[in-house]
């Protein structure tokens, strides 16, 4: 792996919630103790049921989100910045750098602004350009860039369908020429048909220009096709990590495999193993003691009950947390 | 052959629009046999909502139904035409009598302000004689085979303190306690998480052996129809454009848009192939390509002549039929 540009140690993100006035006042834990390496131009996926803290880690990294413990280290060879004390002036620096690509591109953009008003707002609001020429020619590249016909820069967003829409989207994250993507499911939305096109673009602009992407996903099969490394979450926590390859041939950790024999298979005489999982994701309100899966898992023995699993190494930059992973290899 | 439980013929609608008539259902056929799963495939804005709902006849006051159209619903030795049941009273039995539908989103479809069991109750005691007691036991029964843990306690709980994959099986519970002959299901697993999909599709395959009910599966996820589906058909701008058995259509399909789809889908079992997307948006409905729908995108178009001619379509010796200029070429050459 390349050297990481963005380091998390025991990274937490809590949110209080109000409206009891005595005792302890409820905490959602909505990431805790997350500690990931991701290495610079690779397409890292992060993947997990709703729930599971994967937007809130994602918005953490932009400081979208505050950080409760622990720290990010984000550092692209030129600057280096902790994220959780980032100064205000660092911040604005670091906005440059790191950009989001949402989910829905329906509600993205504003359906009063021309697409060209919606790629040029960030070079405008960062002062990135000295002239509106300047500006022109930036979105005209970037819009070329993002396979957008430069005659639909005057036209507004309604006239578009979902494909061409995120792909404004991505021209707009892209045009302050970040560093740092974090795409939070960014073809959910999107037809099978135009969700290949859209994944194929990412990852030719990923190469282009030599970003690194966090891709937030509740899609396997996306993330499988799309990305180099993978990281699973489950109720704020890592449960397993690994490049894509070795994830997905031999995952380690209960979690992982049910998500896995899940999908439904494109197969109609193959139905399946009989891994499914019962019951859903608990509160994170109120989480389980000890392992936050051992209330839907099959292996689950007292120590999961009791004590809450480390991440363990498996070399090859495998990590898995798991009391029994071993036992369990078949 | 037996009767089919519906039979959908030439089904064509339109929408009145400030922009004029928007057609977004053409020439649409298809039956579903007593038992039978039917799969309906297709992008959004292909249409396969709109022609579910014209079964139940649920489309806004604007649509308007070409005359050619006819929806046949055979039950109980009685042959019905759906388009001539005009009063709410004679629809009673499209709408949650032999019919019932279940819906994308779970949250939107209860009353917010009404217990999930008052609203069971409340369908069943329309639907039928019985009174509140016995369709009250009736709703705790379907809540527990639908798999609600404490039915009777939740009986009286609202929408919103139900998970999403609980509400989507009292959705479930809800539509199957009248024990319709056809079931629609739009989408009903595209809200919720892959854990939760798995025993939701589980929940209904074992529904549909008890119960012997005939399934409208509409779904945009071919995994989802792999594993549900007797039947497949794929639409693409309101025209219906392959049919068959599951197996033909996802081992051999027979038209480019259902090959595009299928190359457009990663899949687990080979990390190494490219993702071929199809190429090209969907044209807005308001502009509609002459010909073949899909000439626009097809990467094998046969240029002039489908621009012009709107291909019919053939079966092909196993059964499965195709619109397609092309595929119909190659059919009659070899």
């Amino acid at each position: 792996m390349n050297e990481p540009i963005i380091s998390t140690n025991d990274l937490s993100v809590h949110f209080p919630l109000t409206g009891r006035l005595f005792g302890e006042k409820p905490v959602v834990r909505a990431v805790e103790g997350v500690s990931v390496d991701i290495g610079k131009g690779s397409f890292y996926g992060l993947v997990g049921e709703s729930g599971s803290g994967k937007t809130t880690f994602g918005r953490a990294l932009l400081r979208a989100a505050p950080i409760t413990r622990g720290s990010a280290i984000y550092n692209d060879g030129e600057v280096k910045y902790d994220l959780s004390t980032i100064k205000k002036h660092e911040l604005t620096d670091y906005r440059k750098r790191a950009q989001l690509i949402f989910q829905d591109p329906y509600a993205a953009l504003s359906p009063r602004m021309t697409v060209r008003d919606i790629i040029a707002e960030p070079l405008e609001v960062m002062g990135l350009t000295n002239s509106r020429e300047e500006t022109d020619e930036r979105v005209r590249e970037i819009a070329a860039k993002c396979r957008i016909n430069l005659e639909h820069l005057r036209r507004f967003p309604h006239a578009f369908s979902g494909g061409q829409r995120q792909r404004i989207s991505i021209a707009r994250a892209l045009v302050s020429k970040p560093n740092f993507i974090v795409a939070d499911e960014s073809v959910a939305a999107l037809d099978v048909s135009i969700q290949a096109d859209v994944l194929n673009l990412l990852k030719s602009i990923q190469q282009d220009m030599g970003l690194t992407f966090l891709f937030i996903s509740h899609d396997l099969s996306v993330v499988a096709h799309t990305c180099d490394h993978v990281a699973v979450m489950y109720l704020g926590r890592l449960v397993e990590t690994a490049p894509t390859r070795e994830l997905f041939a031999n995952p380690r950790h209960p979690y992982t495999k049910a998500l896995l024999s899940a999908i439904p298979s494109l197969d109609p005489d193959d139905q399946g193993n009989p891994l499914k999982l019962e019951g859903e994701i608990p509160s994170p309100t109120n989480p389980p003691p000890g392992c936050k899966f051992q209330t839907r898992c099959r292996h689950s023995i007292d120590l999961c009950r009791k004590e809450e699993p480390k991440l363990d190494k498996l070399g090859d930059e495998h990590d898995v947390a798991c009391h029994r992973w071993k036992e369990l290899i078949d | 052959m037996s009767l089919p439980l519906i039979s959908v013929k030439d089904l064509t609608l339109s929408f009145r629009t400030d922009e004029g008539l928007v057609k977004a259902v053409d020439q649409v056929s298809f039956d579903i046999a007593p038992g039978e799963v039917m799969g309906l495939v297709g992008e959004s804005g292909s249409g396969k909502s709109v022609t579910a709902k014209s079964l139940m006849l649920l489309n806004p006051d604007n649509a308007v139904y070409d005359p050619k159209s006819s929806i046949t619903l055979n039950v109980d030795d009685k042959s019905i035409d759906v388009f001539s049941l005009k009063k709410p009273s004679d629809q009673m039995i499209i709408r949650g009598g032999a019919i019932s539908m279940i819906f994308q989103e779970p949250m939107a479809s209860f009353a917010p302000a009404i217990s999930i069991g008052e609203q069971m109750v409340e369908q069943l005691m329309i639907h039928s004689t019985m009174n509140y007691a016995r369709a009250k036991e009736i709703s705790i029964e379907m809540l527990t085979r639908v798999g609600i843990p404490d039915p009777a306690q939740r009986f009286g709980q609202y929408a919103f303190e139900f998970s999403g994959g609980m509400r989507q099986r009292a959705m479930v519970a809800m539509a199957l306690s009248t024990k319709p002959k056809l079931l629609i299901a739009d989408e009903p697993t595209t809200a919720l998480d892959v854990t939760i999909q798995a025993q939701v599709i589980d929940l209904m395959k074992d529904l549909v052996k008890e119960f012997h009910m005939a399934i409208l599966f509409i779904t945009h996820d071919l995994g989802v129809i792999a594993q549900t589906a007797d039947q497949v058909a794929v639409m693409y701008l309101g025209k219906l454009i392959e049919k068959g058995s599951v197996r033909q259509v996802l081992r051999n399909p027979q038209h480019p848009y259902t090959r595009g789809l299928l190359d457009a889908l990663p899949r687990l079992d080979d990390l190494d192939r490219p993702l071929k997307a199809v190429e090209g948006d969907i044209p807005s409905p308001l502009d509609r390509p002459s010909g073949c729908v899909f000439n626009t995108r097809c990467p094998v178009s046969l240029g002039s002549e489908c621009e012009t001619i709107i291909p019919e379509f053939t079966t092909n010796k196993d059964g499965q039929q195709v619109a397609c200029l092309l595929t119909q070429k190659e059919e009659a050459e070899a």
